[in-house]
């Protein structure tokens, strides 16, 4: 079969529509550029097809969605860890790669937690010796952070002057959710233990905000939701870009390559045209890669020429590497005044209203990141899973059956709360993803192969997170419901990869021996190439990444904007 | 009118939700549309086809649907686990979940020897009183027999599954008192007595 050409030579390609793709569109439409979007998986619409208001009862597993659904079978993300003909392999150590296959990708999964990065994020080698330092700094940030804050919305609390922790800068908040009761008797323990616990920034509208409506509290942000009060690119970044009739979509469109030409220029891109096969080319003068961390770091690889024999923008060597995950682990605690606690309705917002930001003193604790917290429990709807194990629930009866039983499962609804550390790994070469030489996936496309590994930074990080939370459970008179992990267990870290917060794999820095990216995510080798996802991060931070991905992308993009003015791209 | 009832009713009239909550019901549509949904439902109850297993035999499905009825059976506040379509979702998921299968109709087959053993009748066969006998060694694992670990095994399997299939049933959430999965305007907060109950407050 021929190769497909488009006629058309558009003024950007975009490859990818979640958090970083779909804010390129939004401001390089807005600025005039003429916008392609290619999309590996269908279209999507939360407003048709989430599953808001559902009950697992409706549903034959009772929610339950099995490896295509790892989170549900309602939940408004196609993807997951175990994608059918998208092979992935291991070499050193372990890892585990999340995909979104859909417009909007993997916005539709995340929790909204919209974390701005703080100062020190941005000079954590300055600080702590290890890593590197980013080449812009907090200020440099800043205009774009809030630029993301009012145009999509978000709800929280500025708290630094009252907390005393610099590193959570203020934002622009809508008026948080009032706490669970659950969050309350949480905050009470951590209050005594002077941990601080503050309103979470959740990018969900509490107030009616450019045509959409506010939260309605059903908690389902993670089916999709149908009036688009939460965050989702495809609900807030994609509408914008697409009024501006500058904005073309091709879905179940699967990027192969980077094309490039005799200049050592980006021309555009080979993707597979998934419903038929067809091998299908598009015609850019600025290629933004916005495919995720570790898919864009493949595609780069995969895109090999003469010039570019070691994979495209990929001169230093760096592509592929300084793979980080946020770390990861949860402890749950039974807490006996929960018990019988009368019911309300819990739901709120499509997750905690209450967080624990970092606020430990690294200098003091022998391991040089921190973490956050999220907070879990409450009263949510029962599903596939619910009440399992009561047999060892603390201080039940230890089993049984019948209706002692049934009388004991109302009493623990409601009685257990959880705490999720999300934490800071510090960012190595050896931590890395390459292309297996052996493994193409389905489209014929060489897949990658992941080295990553946790070094005592994160091991000691996560033995304080699990110290404390259980500190917090005894201090709420509770129990926790697992016994301490060990050493040995990496004290119950998460394999990388599944807290799904890949970044680093086409970092940014001044020095294009050791980096991918200037300082604006475009390519030191390539200068009408740019990367706009977790890939230009030089470092996690004890933050999710979203609202970084998205404010870097905003920034690129304005940058575009101005190059393209100015004639120079 | 229950909620229950009219929005029941609402459905059988072929409304949404979205309509209840735009308009507001005369008495004398109030009841005739409970009347409707009374007869729909009785009509739709006739019209149901027993279950028909995917994955359990017959005999199998009759153990799964005793033993789910001993584990939660009816009480004052609500129906029982089968009222709830526990074993339904059983045998749904088992046929799912292969990794489950073995296990699950290894352990039923278990559960009969035991019984054949004591008292030379099936699980099903057995009067309450033998049923208890076999179930109260096996139902609390921290003080059962050891010889008896496989039986246990199996008992926790199946009480997990049978909890999953009663309290996520619509039945279920009514008795555990989930009172969400609705819009509000403005979300509330936790009422008074809750917060006075866990001695905390919003001020």
């Amino acid at each position: 079969m021929q190769i497909i050409r488009s006629p058309k030579t558009y003024d950007v390609c975009i490859i990818g529509s979640g958090a970083g793709g779909g804010t390129a569109a939004k401001v390089l439409t807005e600025a005039g550029a003429d916008v392609v979007m290619l999309e590996g998986g269908p279209m999507w619409d939360s407003a048709k097809n989430g599953a808001m208001f559902a009950w697992n009862y409706d549903s034959p597993t009772r929610g339950w969605g099995g490896d295509k659904k790892p989170f549900g079978v309602y939940d408004g993300c196609l993807g997951g860890w175990d994608i059918e003909g998208e092979p992935y392999t291991v070499g050193t150590g372990n890892w585990r790669w999340f995909r979104g296959r859909m417009l909007g990708g993997r916005t539709h999964h995340w929790g909204r937690i919209s974390l701005r990065f703080g100062p020190d994020d941005f000079r954590r080698k300055s600080i702590d010796g290890f890593g590197d330092d980013w080449p812009i700094s907090y200020d440099e940030m800043k205009p774009y952070y809030d630029k993301l804050d009012e145009f999509v919305g978000i709800f929280g609390s500025n708290h630094a002057s009252q907390t005393g922790l610099h590193n959570e800068p203020d934002g622009i908040f809508m008026p948080p959710p009032k706490p669970r009761a659950h969050e309350l008797l949480i905050k009470q323990a951590c209050d005594r233990m002077k941990i601080p616990v503050v309103p979470s920034r959740l990018s969900i509208i509490t107030r009616p905000h450019n045509n959409r409506p506010a939260c309605h509290y059903c908690g389902q942000c993670g089916r999709g939701c149908a009036v688009h009060a939460n965050f989702s690119s495809v609900s807030v970044m994609l509408p914008p870009a697409l009024a501006t009739g500058k904005l073309t979509i091709v879905a179940n469109a699967m990027a192969r390559e980077v094309m490039t030409n005799g200049d050592g220029l980006a021309t555009g891109v080979s993707y597979i045209n998934t419903a038929d096969m067809s091998e299908r080319e598009v015609r850019a003068r600025i290629v933004i890669v916005a495919a995720s961390c570790c898919e864009s770091a493949r595609l780069l690889l995969n895109s090999k020429s003469s010039r570019f024999p070691n994979g495209l923008a990929n001169s230093s060597g760096t592509v592929g590497k300084y793979l980080t995950d946020s770390t990861g682990l949860s402890v749950s605690g039974f807490i006996p005044t929960l018990m019988d606690t009368p019911r309300y309705n819990a739901d709120g917002v499509g997750g905690m209203h209450l967080y624990i930001p970092w606020w430990g003193d690294n200098k003091a604790l022998g391991f040089p990141r921190g973490y956050h917290v999220e907070l879990g429990g409450g009263f949510g709807m029962p599903g596939y899973g619910f009440m399992s194990g009561v047999h060892n629930f603390p201080q039940s009866r230890g089993g049984g059956y019948g209706a002692d039983l049934k009388a004991e499962y109302r009493r623990y609804y409601g009685a257990f709360v959880s705490f999720s550390g999300r934490g800071e790994q510090v960012a190595r070469p050896d931590c890395y993803c390459e292309i297996d030489p052996n493994v193409v996936d389905k489209w014929g496309i060489p897949v990658l192969r992941f080295h990553h590994t946790w070094s005592d930074h994160e091991r000691l990080q996560a033995r304080h997170m699990q110290e404390t939370f259980r500190a917090i459970i005894t201090e709420m008179g509770g129990v926790p419901t697992t016994n301490m992990p060990t050493r040995e267990q990496d004290y119950g870290l998460a394999v990388g990869g599944l807290i799904i917060h890949e970044a680093g794999a086409t970092r940014m820095g001044n020095d294009p021996k050791t980096s991918v990216l200037n300082s604006h995510s475009q390519a030191h080798d390539v200068r009408n190439l740019f990367i706009a996802d977790g890939g230009p991060f030089v470092s996690q931070a004890d933050k999710n990444l979203t609202w970084t991905i998205m404010a870097l992308s905003w920034r690129t993009s304005a940058y575009i904007a101005d190059e393209r003015r100015k004639g120079n791209l | 009118m229950s909620e229950m009832d009219r929005r029941q009713a609402l459905r059988v009239l072929g409304g949404t939700p979205a309509a209840a909550l735009a308009f507001t019901w005369t008495a004398e549509e109030a009841s005739a549309a409970a009347a409707q949904a009374t007869q729909a439902r009785a009509q739709a109850a006739a019209r149901r086809q027993p279950y028909r297993p995917r994955f359990f035999t017959a005999s199998e499905y009759a153990t799964v649907v005793a033993l789910a009825d001993t584990i939660i059976p009816r009480d004052a506040r609500s129906g029982s686990a089968s009222d709830a379509g526990a074993p339904e979702f059983i045998d749904y998921i088992v046929a799912e979940q292969p990794a489950r299968q073995t296990a699950m109709r290894g352990g039923l087959v278990w559960l009969d020897s035991e019984c054949r053993r004591r008292f030379d009748k099936t699980f099903v066969s057995c009067a309450v009183g033998e049923r208890g006998q076999v179930l109260d060694d096996i139902a609390w694992p921290a003080r059962a027999r050891r010889e008896l670990s496989h039986g246990v095994q199996f008992f926790t399997t199946m009480r997990d599954l049978v909890a999953t299939g009663f309290w996520s049933s619509r039945i279920g959430v009514d008795d555990i008192g989930y009172l969400g999965n609705r819009p509000v305007g403005e979300w509330p907060g936790a009422p008074a007595a809750v917060l006075l109950k866990l001695g905390v407050s919003y001020e």
